[in-house]
């Protein structure tokens, strides 16, 4: 901050770098959870059992090794050279089978852990295609996909080591008897370190975790100014600010770097507490265990076997330890992931639901009465019907319920009261992938999939050919612009179509829409700015695609609003009035005040009028 | 936007990963001396650092080196104290408590030693990390736009956290526990072979047995590894898009057609995660089949020898424990061998950035702008973004002097925008010049020029902070009554003071969200804040409905006055008045003059007017 300070202002700038924002780390066992969580292992439990009982056999042949050395070790000295090929032998086969069931064990679990993370993912990505919309609608995509990602990496982590985590346990318990079988006096002064080391490594957790929690935010406070200086360069550049951002940064990389030393200082200092206990234990063999040699209490091949075990005997604890806190991170990790799972879906389709079979493509509104908080209705009774390939224009302020009827339509939301007919049927007497089949829809803001033009325009219409495609793409008048394209309908679309401009981008879904041939065609129209070139070929796409189809629009232009076949305007909720243009215009209400000032937007009549001065974008 | 260029022109620095598979090898190994060399290099600006993790590495071998003889030595203290009955048994006794005393000053001396060599390695690292942060931070702010068009700043962004890391990670994981791997076995293969070649031979026969199964097996991870990357970021982007386009696909009924898509992503995934798992464990069981045939190699022909009474019990004993103690370090091979791969692929990367060389920066001796007047000129300019590229501006030349307003329209594509950022020199022409009060604007110092020219972006983007200070991002010791002032410029103030928190209300995804227009004026506000000598809108207003932007430009024509004005727009109410217009098709213009003569001259331009004023033209009709 040395220049900033420099600067002749006193007074602190304005300004800020970055924010992050992440989720606790750590959490509570919870058997609840965990018996959730294992049940993902049921289908896949012949593999999850036999790498349990190999890592049994794994423990137990690596527990017999020092003690195979030891015995060897005495055989050799008292000159039992029978006892001493035969003990080789074992050690041979035991180091086979350790090094096959290690092999098989680590293979098995690793391997399960990855399927089991496939299965978790993908019932909480079905999910999210389940869950009601008000819930997506409220979270934030970036928080979904750190349920996705980040989430079921710790749980990922967390299964990877569980098999490892019994057995060290198995280690552990093991050495422990081994240690008191052979000596049950020298076992139990040697394993006195062992508490030291499990007090001294309980004290030390919260402190490390401390460390490390800081470590973990100062690095993510770094790299979130790193990032936004990346996202907004432009911005800073236009407006010089890289020497007092340069600056902000450096602070929080240098905190960074603080952070970072202070939590190696953190892990390192358990190094030497690990070393002086084994080297106390080692004393304690040599010391006693000379002495015990000596009164010929034990022979020298249990002393080399005492040595061989206190020399491993502290990494099953450490391994412990450290799954302790991998078992933390994954159990925060899987509440957070089952919170999302239980969301309940509560749009589904009802039991033997049938698919929806239209013979005349209507629209009903029967006495609907609807709110995102069914507290706060957003439609009070409302009532109307589209016939046959009739167009209709919605028309009325922010708020007035035109996104509602749609989004009804389309069975994104369930009504309050009243209920919504298309084609006679009522929408939740019908399977939904039959209603989406039926009904078409283009949002307000065009939303393209990372793929080639083609893909999009044909997006889940299977049977599409490429001459279907190319002749939707005619028919909406995008033809032109794909074919000046670098690879015509083959130029993938980069980020979200960033490559072409939004009118461009509307045509595209027009295309879309026109493809997969609904009868029902739902229709946001764009508020967004298009050029007045592009804006042309969108009035005469949108003819192409009202003909022969039952339409809704929500029209924001006036063109379209005045070639629909029928135009009703809403106010808080209420039909205001309907009817065709003239007789609107004759009847001297809203419409009529709304349509009175020359603007070639509708909505800046509905501004002049009302005084909402933004419209929001619903997206 | 439509004006900008295109993404996708050019060659990216680095090739985006496609579900048809790398197109380029994903590690190249002919780099990997020179990049871990220069990674190694930066280490070195720590002369004294470097020089005493090295020594805490080497006493820390030579201490863990001492308990193999020590305790060898206890062991036949004690054989023999049983041999050679209770006579010695005081001596020996007393013999026991000294070498029990070393042992413990050895694991004293070890621990602590090895716990500096860590620490001293992670210190090092992450010094070097931050200057590496610094200076990268720095690159990106001096690399210019043409850089920043070409490259994905996820990408930009990837290679400051994650390359960075992997660079970082060299140092810590690789350097120094290599150094201290080949002082462990330096010494312990000189130990024990001055104690017996035979058995030191046998002892460590598995080290380069599995020293190369476990380099091989960490190199190949870090392979698979990026491809997994690869796999696993296709995999992302499948999941990401379908949620932020939730709507378009319960639209179209997408759920079987989505979770066939996720599948085939997951599926792949899944089965290169299975590969990688597959070459670890064959990595680590030659890794262990070597250790256990030494060890039992060791302890056949050492136990031979003790049966022949050659060897001492306590000698074939430290022995096994030289192995056991070597065992551990052994295996990090793999991990070094995969920091290795990881530094060259991230170093490479980052360097690559590190590198360039700012297309556009201060001639030598630019001065700071000297512009009493503020007159805006441009002279026969021409503009491609890539040499050879296509032809976006071709002989452009306009004047604008101070009070006066050029208005800019024309087609999507036709180089509106290029105009714009060619002032602030975000590029720079390649053909004539643009000048200011007669200065060449290559001739003055960025910072004086970008100050002295204010420039409005269509596409308004707000940082994640507070309103407050995303207005006074030009000028952040700005006093409130200039923020303000801004704020009612821009027709925005009255939105601003309705919110929670008024000026202190965070914008951005915790924050309130903005509508497009809001967007607009928010920018408008921030560009207004500097007061700067020549101001360019470039379709700013746009996504502002017509009432609220009228009373906006009546604000700006009041604060802007006595300046030069160039406004690009779409909308023909937005620029109409201005004192001279043109029209842009193709990077030239094709028509010009003001509003009335283009109107009469029955161009491009009168066409557009007819358009926009049809509808109009039609209410008045219908309200008559």
């Amino acid at each position: 901050m040395s220049e900033v300070a420099a600067e002749p202002q006193v007074r602190k700038p304005r300004a800020s770098l970055g924010s992050p924002e992440g989720d606790d780390v750590f959490g509570v066992f919870d058997p609840k959870v965990a018996r959730r969580f294992f049940a993902y292992l049921g289908p896949h439990r012949k593999s999850f059992i036999t790498a349990q009982v190999a890592v049994l056999f794994s423990a137990a042949s690596q527990l017999s090794l020092p003690l195979l050395i030891g015995q060897i070790v005495n055989a050799a000295l008292r000159h039992q050279a029978e006892r001493f090929h035969g003990l080789l032998t074992g050690f041979a086969l035991a180091g086979v089978v350790f090094t096959c069931m290690f092999f098989l064990e680590q293979w098995l679990s690793q391997r399960l852990a990855n399927r089991v993370i496939f299965d978790v993912r993908r019932h909480m990505f079905a999910h999210f295609q389940d869950v009601s919309l008000s819930f997506m609608d409220k979270t934030h995509v970036g928080r979904l996909m750190s349920r996705l990602q980040g989430d079921v990496g710790s749980l990922q982590e967390f299964l990877e080591n569980t098999t490892g985590a019994v057995g060290d346990f198995v280690m552990l318990i093991g050495i422990a008897i081994v240690l008191l079988a052979m000596d049950l006096q020298l076992g139990a002064l040697t394993l006195l370190v062992l508490p030291a080391l499990i007090g001294i490594r309980a004290v030390w957790l919260p402190y490390s975790k401390t460390a490390f929690r800081r470590a973990r935010d100062a690095s993510s406070n770094a790299n979130s100014a790193l990032a936004e200086n990346i996202n907004g360069v432009r911005t800073v550049q236009e407006t010089r600010r890289e020497q007092l951002n340069y600056d902000l940064y450096a602070e929080k990389a240098h905190d960074n770097f603080e952070a970072q030393i202070g939590a190696a200082w953190m892990s390192q200092i358990m190094v030497p507490t690990v070393d002086v206990l084994t080297g106390v234990a080692m004393a304690i063999v040599i010391v006693l265990g000379g002495n015990a040699v000596l009164s010929g209490r034990i022979d020298v091949g249990v002393m080399v076997a005492f040595v061989l075990y206190v020399q491993r005997f502290f990494d099953p604890v450490r391994m412990l330890s450290m799954q302790y806190t991998i078992m933390q991170r994954a159990m925060a990790a899987a509440h957070r992931i089952f919170e999302v799972l239980d969301v309940p879906v509560t749009i589904a389709d009802k039991p033997g639901a049938p698919a929806l079979a239209v013979e005349a493509p209507t629209v009903e509104f029967k006495n609907v009465t609807f709110g995102y908080d069914p507290a706060r209705p957003i439609l009070h009774d409302v009532s109307f019907n589209v016939r046959p390939r009739e167009v209709v224009a919605l028309v009325g302020p922010t708020g007035s319920g035109k996104t509602s009827i749609i989004a009804l339509t389309h069975r994104f939301y369930e009504v309050d009261q009243g209920q919504v007919l298309v084609g006679g049927h009522d929408v939740r007497d019908v399977t939904l992938d039959s209603l989406g089949r039926t009904i078409g829809m283009v949002l307000q803001e065009p939303f393209l999939f990372t793929g080639t033009i083609e893909e999009n325009i044909r997006y889940n219409t299977a049977g599409a050919t490429r001459d279907d495609v190319v002749a939707a793409a005619r028919a909406v008048s995008a033809h032109d612009f794909i074919m000046r394209l670098p690879e015509g309908y083959d130029t993938p679309l980069g980020q979200r179509g960033r490559n072409i401009s939004v009118g461009q981008r509307q045509l595209v879904s027009f295309a879309r829409a026109l493809v997969a041939d609904p009868q029902i065609l739902i229709l946001d129209e764009a508020t967004a700015n298009i050029d007045s070139f592009t804006e042309q070929a969108i009035q005469k796409a949108l003819k192409v695609l009202f003909e022969g189809r039952t339409c809704m629009v929500i029209a924001h232009r006036l063109g379209t609003i005045r070639d629909a076949d029928r135009i009703i305007v809403l106010n808080q909720g209420r039909i205001l009035e309907q009817g065709g243009h003239d007789e609107l215009m004759a009847t001297g209400g809203l419409y009529r005040h709304l349509y009175t000032s020359a603007h070639a937007s509708f909505d800046d009549q509905v501004v002049a009028a009302t005084g909402d001065a933004e419209f929001a974008s619903r997206s | 936007m439509s004006d900008s260029p295109p993404a996708g022109r050019g060659a990216a620095p680095s090739a985006v990963p496609s579900a048809d598979g790398p197109a380029a090898p994903l590690l190249d190994v002919s780099v990997m001396p020179q990049v871990l060399a220069r990674i190694a290099g930066l280490a070195m600006a720590y002369p004294w650092r470097v020089a005493l993790t090295i020594l805490t590495s080497l006493l820390a071998a030579v201490a863990s080196l001492m308990l193999p003889r020590l305790i060898g030595r206890s062991i036949d203290q004690a054989h023999h104290l049983l041999a050679l009955g209770s006579a010695n048994a005081d001596a020996a006794r007393a013999a026991l408590m000294w070498t029990a005393g070393l042992v413990i000053a050895a694991t004293v001396a070890r621990g602590f030693l090895t716990m500096w060599a860590g620490y001293l390695g992670e210190y090092l690292s992450q010094k070097v990390a931050l200057d590496l942060r610094r200076a990268y931070f720095q690159q990106l702010q001096r690399l210019s736009f043409g850089f920043h068009d070409k490259i994905h700043s996820g990408d930009l962004i990837t290679r400051g956290m994650i390359d960075l890391e992997g660079a970082r990670a060299f140092i810590q994981g690789a350097m120094v526990p290599a150094l201290s791997l080949i002082l462990l076995i330096g010494f312990a293969a000189w130990m024990m072979i001055s104690t017996d070649p035979v058995m030191a031979a046998i002892g460590l026969a598995f080290t380069p047995i599995a020293g190369v199964a476990l380099a091989r097996m960490g190199f190949l991870l870090r392979v698979t590894w990026l491809r997994v990357q690869q796999l696993m970021s296709i995999l992302t982007l499948t999941m990401e898009e379908n949620l932020q386009g939730i709507r378009v696909v319960r639209a179209f009924a997408g759920r079987t057609f989505e979770l066939a898509k996720f599948d085939t992503a997951s599926q792949e995934v899944l089965e290169h995660q299975y590969r990688r798992i597959t070459l670890r464990f064959r990595g680590v069981a030659w890794m262990q089949v070597s250790y256990y045939a030494s060890l039992g190699a060791l302890l056949w022909y050492g136990g031979s020898k003790v049966l022949d009474g050659r060897m001492t019990v306590g000698g074939l004993t430290s022995f096994v424990i030289y192995m056991s103690l070597l065992q551990a370090p052994i295996r990090q091979v793999a991990m070094i061998f995969n920091s290795m791969a990881r530094a060259t692929s991230s170093g490479g990367r980052l360097f690559e950035v590190l590198d360039l060389t700012p297309e556009i920066a201060d001639r030598a001796g630019a001065k700071a702008l000297q512009a009493p007047k503020g007159v805006l000129r441009f002279e026969h300019v021409g503009f491609r973004y890539d040499a050879g590229g296509k032809q976006v501006l071709s002989d452009i030349s306009f004047e604008v002097r101070p009070g006066r307003t050029l208005g800019i329209v024309g087609p999507p594509g036709s180089g509106k925008s290029t105009i714009a950022n060619l002032i602030p020199r975000f590029y720079d022409a390649g053909e004539g010049r643009i000048t200011i009060d007669g200065t060449d604007i290559r001739d003055v110092t960025l910072a004086s020029l970008r100050e002295y020219v204010g420039l409005v972006q269509q596409e308004a983007f707000l940082f994640d902070a507070s309103i407050g200070h995303n207005v006074a991002y030009a000028d952040p010791w700005a006093e409130d009554e200039r923020i303000v002032g801004a704020a009612k410029t821009a027709q925005i103030h009255d939105h601003i003071a309705s919110l929670p928190a008024d000026y202190e209300t965070r914008v951005g995804e915790r924050g309130v969200a903005l509508s497009g227009g809001q967007r607009q004026r928010m920018s408008i506000a921030r560009g207004v804040v500097p007061g700067p000598g020549i101001m360019i809108f470039d379709d700013s207003t746009a996504a502002i409905d017509a009432v609220t932007e009228r009373k906006v430009r009546e604000n700006l024509g009041r604060a802007t006055a006595t300046k030069a004005t160039v406004i690009i727009a779409h909308r023909l109410s937005s620029l109409m008045h201005a004192d001279e217009i043109i029209v842009l098709d193709d990077g030239k213009i094709v028509e010009r003059g003001d509003h009335a003569s283009l109107v009469a001259g029955g161009g491009t331009y009168a066409e557009l007017f007819e358009l926009q004023s049809r509808a109009a033209a039609g209410e008045l009709e219908a309200a008559e």
